[in-house]
């Protein structure tokens, strides 16, 4: 820093010392190596992998052409952005077209039910990409919250009971590792046995992977509330037997706040379980959503088909992604140990 | 019969090794506002005397009066200041006081009352600078202060105290003793203190009560403390009673801490006559 005490020294005037220490790296120096860390190591690393991606791509030819680079993929994801305003378009004008014939029906004094009908009448258009991903954040979101409420009190009873855990663990071991695709054919058959009126609220395909999901991510919820709980320091739980709380007191005053950490670990492993899970099922099941997106583009097989999956591929993961981010600060935000590195 | 009885307690635990008998014997009484200090080797269960005082653990053979009553359960008129403070992290400290509060006088006292008596309770131990802060903001001795706190905000019939000072720096230590003593001579609680430090012994106690080594541990001997109060520690550094008191117990502590090899009942039995015109002090000794 030699170099930075004599320019700063220079002129002697504030301003014109700073301005003069920056040009000479005096304060390039000090911020340089957090921000190299931070911006430029992960945009390097991106453009490398960019290049690894469109490189390679080059080299394998599949039966629908080149396996397509960034570039190509980009071209469709832009492509699939503008399908959707086209839809978004055409969804406006079939509304306009029967508010329209609505209007026309009253002047001419046609009876009131028939009118109603025809108001009644759905947009029937294709669901386009962006459709997909918000029908798969809904179900994935549904699943998701299912399970938790079953998993969370399940996982705090066990961890408080000795007895229940050994009750409950070799049921949780040998479902923990199951599959998606197992439960799939079992989750169809009793949601189309049980789920039976003439006004359905939601459809049987949503409640289908909804449910396939919170199969799915239950698990490791309840194995992290049970470990959180059960690991409730011993001074702690002296404490409370000190002051004979009771079992509720002590449930949400000393045993709940201490295994938050450890219920949000189990929360987060779910989440990105039951994103992953709900994929694997809507391609399956032919579910509304990416997974059928992708499946869809598969069977469609036209030149653009491989880069339209790789489109849904990244997007999946940059969902996946923001997801745990999302559940990361939600964890941070419930965290009484605000020192604690979470990551 | 007399406040607290501690009435010829033992205590075994199952082990894989088969049982180990941790306590044997143990009997000790404990008038009303005496301060009793348990000193001995580690591991020779003074936290286990503690503990069945408290009522977290159950002893095998014999059992606790208190008042007349016998203690089966833990409760807040046995309230125990923790080695490791034992605050919840994620209250503050205002709460840690006031969640013992609310249990405790949740009938007795109105909201206005158990606030005021949580302010009354920190500022005894001067935290009431703090109220906000989180434990894990403050530094050790604070900590350790709110616990203090919170165990005299129960108003205990008896307040245990294991090892409440044992992990500050010595600094701190002879501030929290200091603090301790101007607390006691407002309260005249009874007190039961597990410590390994012999100054902080005998600076506080009213007896210090030394157990023998473990396993089958028990009480070795017990020294009745006759300096008077108000204690000044530089005083006292100098203080030939002072320094005799503390040499016993290191003696004990040295020398004479294998267990008794009778197997009966200690007899107590004055070593020294009252009235010796010696110096040293009227003690206590367990028949070997």
């Amino acid at each position: 820093m030699s170099t930075a005490v004599r320019t700063s020294k220079t002129f002697d005037f504030g301003p014109l010392d700073a301005v003069l220490g920056f040009l000479a790296g005096d304060t390039l120096l000090r911020i340089s190596s957090g921000f190299i860390r931070n911006v430029m190591v992960p945009i390097i690393a991106i453009g490398v992998f960019l290049v690894l991606w469109s490189v390679g791509a080059a080299q394998v030819q599949t039966s629908l052409g080149q396996l397509p680079g960034p570039s190509k993929a980009w071209e469709q994801a832009v492509a699939l952005y503008d399908e959707h305003k086209v839809e978004r378009q055409k969804e406006a004008e079939f509304y306009e077209r029967v508010e329209a014939r609505v209007e026309k029906a009253i002047a001419a004094g046609q009876p009131q039910d028939r009118i109603d009908r025809m108001r009644e009448r759905q947009y029937t258009g294709k669901p386009t990409f962006f459709d997909q991903i918000l029908t798969s954040l809904y179900t994935v979101a549904t699943g998701f919250l299912i399970g938790s409420l079953i998993a969370i009190p399940i996982g705090i009873v066990t961890g408080m009971s000795q007895t229940l855990y050994s009750a409950m663990n070799p049921i949780i071991q040998v479902f923990k590792p199951v599959s998606p695709l197992a439960w799939l054919p079992l989750v169809t058959m009793v949601v189309s046995a049980v789920y039976v009126t003439d006004d359905p609220m939601f459809d049987k395909s949503f409640l289908n992977s909804a449910l396939t999901v919170t199969l799915c991510c239950l698990w490791p919820t309840v194995i992290n509330t049970t470990v959180g709980v059960s690991s409730v320091s011993k001074d702690l739980i002296n404490v409370s037997r000190v002051l004979r709380l009771s079992w509720f007191t002590k449930t949400v005053k000393i045993v709940l706040p201490s295994s938050i950490p450890m219920i949000f670990t189990g929360l987060r492993l779910s989440l990105g379980i039951g994103w992953m899970v709900l994929i694997a099922a809507e391609m399956l099941a032919q579910n509304p959503g990416l997974g059928k997106f992708v499946w869809d583009e598969f069977q469609n097989g036209s030149s653009n088909s491989l880069a339209r999956i790789m489109v849904a591929v990244v997007v999946i993961g940059l969902i996946g992604y923001l997801l745990d981010r999302g559940m990361l600060s939600l964890q941070k935000h419930f965290s009484w140990d605000k020192n604690a590195v979470l990551r | 019969m007399s406040y607290l009885d501690i009435d010829h307690v033992s205590i075994t635990f199952p082990t894989d090794k088969g049982p180990l008998n941790v306590l044997n014997d143990v009997y000790l009484n404990v008038e009303k506002g005496e301060f009793v200090s348990l000193i001995g080797h580690s591991g020779c269960g003074k936290s286990t005397v503690l503990n069945i005082v408290a009522g977290l653990l159950r002893a095998t053979e014999g059992g606790v009066v208190l008042e007349a009553k016998e203690v089966d359960e833990p409760g807040p008129d046995r309230a125990v200041v923790f080695q490791n403070h034992s605050l919840l992290p994620w209250l503050s400290v205002y709460d840690n006081v006031r969640l013992a509060v609310d249990r405790v006088f949740k009938k007795t006292m109105s909201k206005a009352e158990r606030d005021a008596w949580t302010r009354h309770n920190l500022e005894l131990v001067h935290m009431d600078h703090a109220l906000d802060r989180r434990p894990d903001e403050i530094s050790g001795g604070m900590k350790q202060r709110v616990g203090i706190a919170r165990a005299l905000a129960m108003q205990p019939k008896v307040l245990l105290m294991d090892e409440p000072f044992g992990a500050l720096d010595s600094l701190t230590r002879t501030h929290m003793q200091d603090s301790l003593m101007e607390i006691q001579s407002q309260l005249n609680n009874t007190v039961i203190m597990i410590t390994h430090d012999v100054d902080e012994a005998v600076l506080l106690s009213d007896r210090i009560v030394m157990m023998t080594n473990g396993p089958s541990a028990t009480i070795g001997e017990i020294l009745h403390i006759d300096l008077p109060r108000p204690r000044d520690r530089l005083e006292l550094a100098e203080d030939p009673t002072y320094n005799h008191y503390r040499a016993e117990v290191v003696k004990f502590l040295h020398e004479r801490h294998e267990r008794p090899k009778a197997k009966s009942s200690p007899v107590i039995r004055s070593s020294v006559d009252d009235e010796d015109a010696e110096p040293s002090p009227r003690k206590l000794r367990v028949a070997v």
